[in-house]
C-alpha cells in the first residue's frame, strides 16, 4: 500500500524551529503539494518523509510502517531533487539505471525497463550522453525517470519545475501528471508555485513558518481559504484585504467600518456569533461587481491605476483613507483613472478572519 | 570532460583538436573565444615563454655537447653534437684522461620513479579517503585536526631532520625503501587531505542524498558517485605530489641508502669527487630526470588546469 503519513512531526535546528507539529495523510494515488514561500519548512518535511533529516519528535509511517529510523533506502522511496541532481560522471542511461542496482535485476530486464521510461519521457536519443551535454528540460526528464525506473513505493519531488522557462515548465507539468496518474502511487511535491501546485496536486497544503495552514483540495483553498495568509498566498491578482471594525451582524449582513467609514456587506451566518472588533475582510479582485450607484452595502472607491491584462482589466481603486483595492473588470468595461466606483460582492464571496486570521465560516 | 579553460567554446566537440590548432595559426573568427589572443599577445607570451625556458633549454643543449664543448667561452651554440654523456650516465664516466666511476644510474632512475610513485599513491589513496571523511561526516574538533595536520608542513625540515634521522636509525628504516616512501607519504599526506577536502566539499550534496535514495551505501556513493567528480582534483594533486618528492634532496641525502638512493642524491654525489665536474654528464642526467615530469604533466594538463583553477569561480 502506497501511503504516507506524518504524525505530529517537528524539527528543530538548533534553536530554530523549521517543522512544528506536521499532521499529513497521503493516500495511495493521490498527490500532494506543499505550498509556501522559502524558508516555510517545506522542503524540510519532504526531507524528512525521505530520510534525509530525522524528525526532532512525531512519526513517520510510509506503507503503514514507521520510517523514522529507517535509511533513505531502506524507505522504498524516490525523489526528484530541485537542481536534478544527476550523477555528472555517468551518462543518462547509466544514471536511468543506477538505482535498479539494489534490485540485482539481470541485463536484459534492468535494459528493458531503462527503455520503457526512456520511450515514456522522451529520452531515447539522449541515453549516452552526460548530464552537462543535455538541455536543462531533458534533465528534468532524466530526474522524473530515474525516479520512476524503480517503482517504488511513493514519489517526492522538491521544486521540480523551478529551473524551467515558462514555457517548458507548462509542458513538463503536463508530462508529469500524467505519468503520475498512470502510476498511482502516494506523491508529495514541494513548489513555491501556485498554479503548479493548483494544476498539480489533488489536495495542497499550505505551509508558513513550519506550519500547515490548510490542507484542502485546489478548489477549496481558493474558495474556502482557512487563514488571511492562505487567502493571500493563494490567487492572481492576490485578494484584497481590508483591516476593518466589526460592529455586528443581522439578516446575513454585518455592519463593519472600514477606514472609519460604515458599511454593510453581506457575510457568512456564522459572523453573527463573532464578538465585536477588529477583523479582517478578504475579498477577491474577481468577487467585485461594478455598480453605478452609491450605496450602504458597497466600498465606494477612486479608480486610480488601469492595467489592461487582456482578457480582463486590472483596476486599482482607492477608498476615501487609502486602502488600495483591487478590482479585475471584463474586457468591455471601461473604466477610466478618477472614476468613482461603487464595487459590490455576495456573502459567499466576502470572507471575514477574525483577530487571530482565522476564517469565520459555518 | 576535456575543455580547456583557454578553449571553452570548442569544448565537447570532436573537432576540438583542429579548431584549437586554427585558433592559433588562423585567422581571427567573428566569434572570437578567450582562445582567440591575437598575434601580438601570443609573440608577447612567446618571448616571455622562452626567456624562462632558457635556462632548460641551456641544460638539454649542454647534454649534447662534448667535454671541451661543453666549458668553450664564449658559449657555443652550434656544435657537433654527441651522445656520449646520455651513454655514460647508465655505464660508466669518464674525466678528461682522468680516473673512471661507476655511475650506474639506471638504479637511481628506478629508485626515484619507484619511491615518488608508490608514496604518491599511497599518499593519494588515504588522503582522498581522509578527505572524504573531513568533508562528510563533521565532527567535534575537525578543524582542529585539520589544523593540527596542516602545522606538519610548516616546520622547517632542518628542523625535524634529526629526530626523524635518529628515529629511522633506531627503527632500522634508513637506507630502506620502506622508510623512504612512508617519509614521502607523510609529507604528501597534508596537502592531498586539504586539497582533497576542497574538492569534496564543493561536489553538490543532493547528488548523494539522491544516491542514498537511489539505495547506495556510504561505500558505493564515495566510489561511483564522488570519485568520479574529482578526477581532476586528484590528478592535481597527484601532479604536485609527484613534484615535489621527485625533486626532494635534503632528506633523501640523509635517509637513503647506496641501493635506495634517489637522482637529486646520486647526482650531487657526481659532482666534484674523482672525475671533477663534468657538465655534460650533469647536463644529461638533468635532461634524462626532467622526462617524466614533463610526460606526466603533459598527460594531465586539462586535469591539471581544471585542478588548479578549480573553486576560484563560484559555479
Amino acid at each position: 500500500m502506497s501511503t504516507i503519513e506524518l504524525r505530529g512531526v517537528t524539527k528543530h535546528f538548533g534553536p530554530f524551529t523549521a517543522v512544528r507539529n506536521v499532521r499529513l495523510a497521503v493516500a495511495a494515488g493521490e498527490v500532494v503539494c506543499l505550498l509556501g514561500p522559502s524558508g516555510c519548512g517545506k522542503t524540510t518535511t519532504l526531507r524528512i518523509i525521505a530520510g534525509l533529516e530525522r524528525a526532532s519528535s512525531g512519526d513517520v509511517i510510509i506503507a503503514g510502517r514507521r520510517m523514522n529510523d529507517l535509511r533513505p533506502d531502506q524507505r522504498d522511496i524516490a525523489m526528484v531533487f530541485q537542481f536534478y541532481a544527476l550523477y555528472p560522471a555517468l551518462s543518462v542511461r547509466e544514471n536511468i539505471m543506477f538505482p535498479l542496482h539494489v534490485e540485482k535485476l539481470d541485463a536484459t530486464t534492468a535494459s528493458a525497463r531503462v527503455a520503457r521510461v526512456a520511450r515514456m519521457l522522451q529520452l531515447e536519443q539522449v541515453l549516452d550522453r552526460l548530464p552537462n551535454q543535455i538541455s536543462e528540460g531533458e534533465k528534468q526528464r532524466v530526474a522524473v525517470a530515474r525516479a520512476v525506473v524503480r517503482e517504488p513505493n511513493c514519489f517526492l519531488f522538491d521544486e521540480p519545475l523551478s529551473r524551467l522557462d515558462v514555457e517548458l515548465r507548462q509542458s513538463m507539468r503536463g508530462q508529469i501528471k500524467s505519468v503520475l496518474t498512470g502510476l498511482s502511487k502516494a506523491t508529495v511535491i514541494v513548489t513555491h508555485d501556485q498554479l503548479e501546485a493548483l494544476t498539480m496536486a489533488d489536495r495542497i497544503a499550505i505551509m508558513r513558518d513550519g506550519v500547515i495552514e490548510q490542507i484542502a483540495s485546489p478548489h477549496d483553498v481558493f474558495a474556502r481559504p482557512a487563514t488571511v495568509f492562505v487567502a493571500s498566498f493563494i490567487g492572481t491578482p492576490q485578494m484584497n484585504l481590508l483591516h476593518a471594525q466589526f460592529e455586528g451582524a443581522e439578516e446575513g449582513h454585518g455592519r463593519f467600518r472600514i477606514d472609519g467609514q460604515p458599511i454593510r456587506l453581506p457575510v457568512d451566518p456564522a459572523v453573527a456569533r463573532l464578538a465585536k472588533g477588529q477583523v479582517t475582510i478578504g475579498i477577491r479582485p474577481r468577487a467585485l461587481v461594478l455598480n453605478g450607484a452609491a450605496s450602504a452595502d458597497a466600498i465606494a472607491g477612486r479608480a486610480e491605476l488601469i492595467e489592461p491584462m487582456g482578457a480582463e482589466t486590472l483596476v486599482h481603486a482607492r477608498t476615501a483613507l487609502g486602502s488600495d483595492i483591487r478590482v479585475v473588470v471584463p474586457r468591455d468595461v471601461r473604466v477610466k483613472a478618477g472614476d468613482v466606483l461603487s464595487l459590490r460582492t455576495d456573502a459567499r464571496e466576502t470572507h471575514v478572519f477574525d483577530a487571530s486570521g482565522k476564517a469565520v465560516r459555518t | 570532460m576535456t575543455e580547456t579553460a583557454a578553449d571553452p567554446a570548442a569544448a565537447g566537440s570532436s573537432a576540438r583538436p583542429f579548431r584549437q590548432f586554427m585558433s592559433r595559426i588562423g585567422p581571427r573568427r567573428s566569434s572570437t573565444g578567450v582562445g582567440d589572443a591575437g598575434w601580438g599577445r601570443t609573440l608577447f607570451a612567446a618571448i616571455v615563454s622562452f626567456i624562462y625556458f632558457f635556462p632548460v633549454f641551456w641544460i638539454i643543449l649542454t647534454s649534447f655537447k662534448t667535454y671541451e664543448d661543453a666549458l668553450a667561452v664564449p658559449a657555443k651554440f652550434f656544435f657537433t653534437p654527441t651522445l656520449d654523456n646520455f651513454a655514460q650516465v647508465f655505464s660508466r664516466a669518464y674525466s678528461a684522461g682522468g680516473p673512471v666511476q661507476n655511475t650506474g644510474f639506471a638504479l637511481y632512475f628506478f629508485n626515484s620513479l619507484f619511491i615518488s610513485g608508490v608514496s604518491v599513491l599511497l599518499a593519494l589513496a588515504i588522503g582522498t579517503v581522509a578527505a572524504f571523511g573531513f568533508s562528510r561526516y563533521p565532527l567535534r574538533g575537525n578543524d582542529t585536526y585539520l589544523f593540527m595536520i596542516l602545522t606538519t608542513r610548516m616546520l622547517p625540515a632542518i628542523v625535524v631532520i634529526i629526530p626523524i634521522f635518529i628515529m629511522f636509525r633506531v627503527t632500522g628504516l634508513a637506507g630502506t625503501y620502506a622508510g623512504i616512501i612512508a617519509l614521502y607519504t607523510v609529507f604528501n599526506l597534508p596537502f592531498a587531505i586539504w586539497m582533497m577536502k576542497s574538492f569534496f566539499d564543493e561536489l553538490s550534496p543532493d547528488v548523494e542524498d539522491a544516491a542514498r535514495i537511489d539505495g547506495s551505501s556510504d561505500i558505493r556513493v564515495f566510489f561511483k558517485i564522488c570519485l568520479p567528480q574529482v578526477l581532476a582534483g586528484l590528478a592535481a594533486t597527484a601532479v604536485f605530489g609527484l613534484i615535489l618528492t621527485w625533486n626532494e634532496f635534503l632528506f633523501a641525502l640523509l635517509l637513503s641508502g647506496v641501493e635506495t638512493r634517489t637522482v637529486p642524491v646520486a647526482m650531487s654525489q657526481t659532482i666534484g669527487g674523482d672525475i671533477g665536474v663534468r657538465w655534460g654528464l650533469l647536463a644529461a642526467i638533468e635532461t634524462l630526470f626532467l622526462i617524466p615530469v614533463i610526460i606526466v604533466t603533459f598527460a594531465l594538463q586539462n586535469q591539471l588546469l581544471r585542478g588548479v583553477t578549480f573553486g576560484t569561480v563560484k559555479r
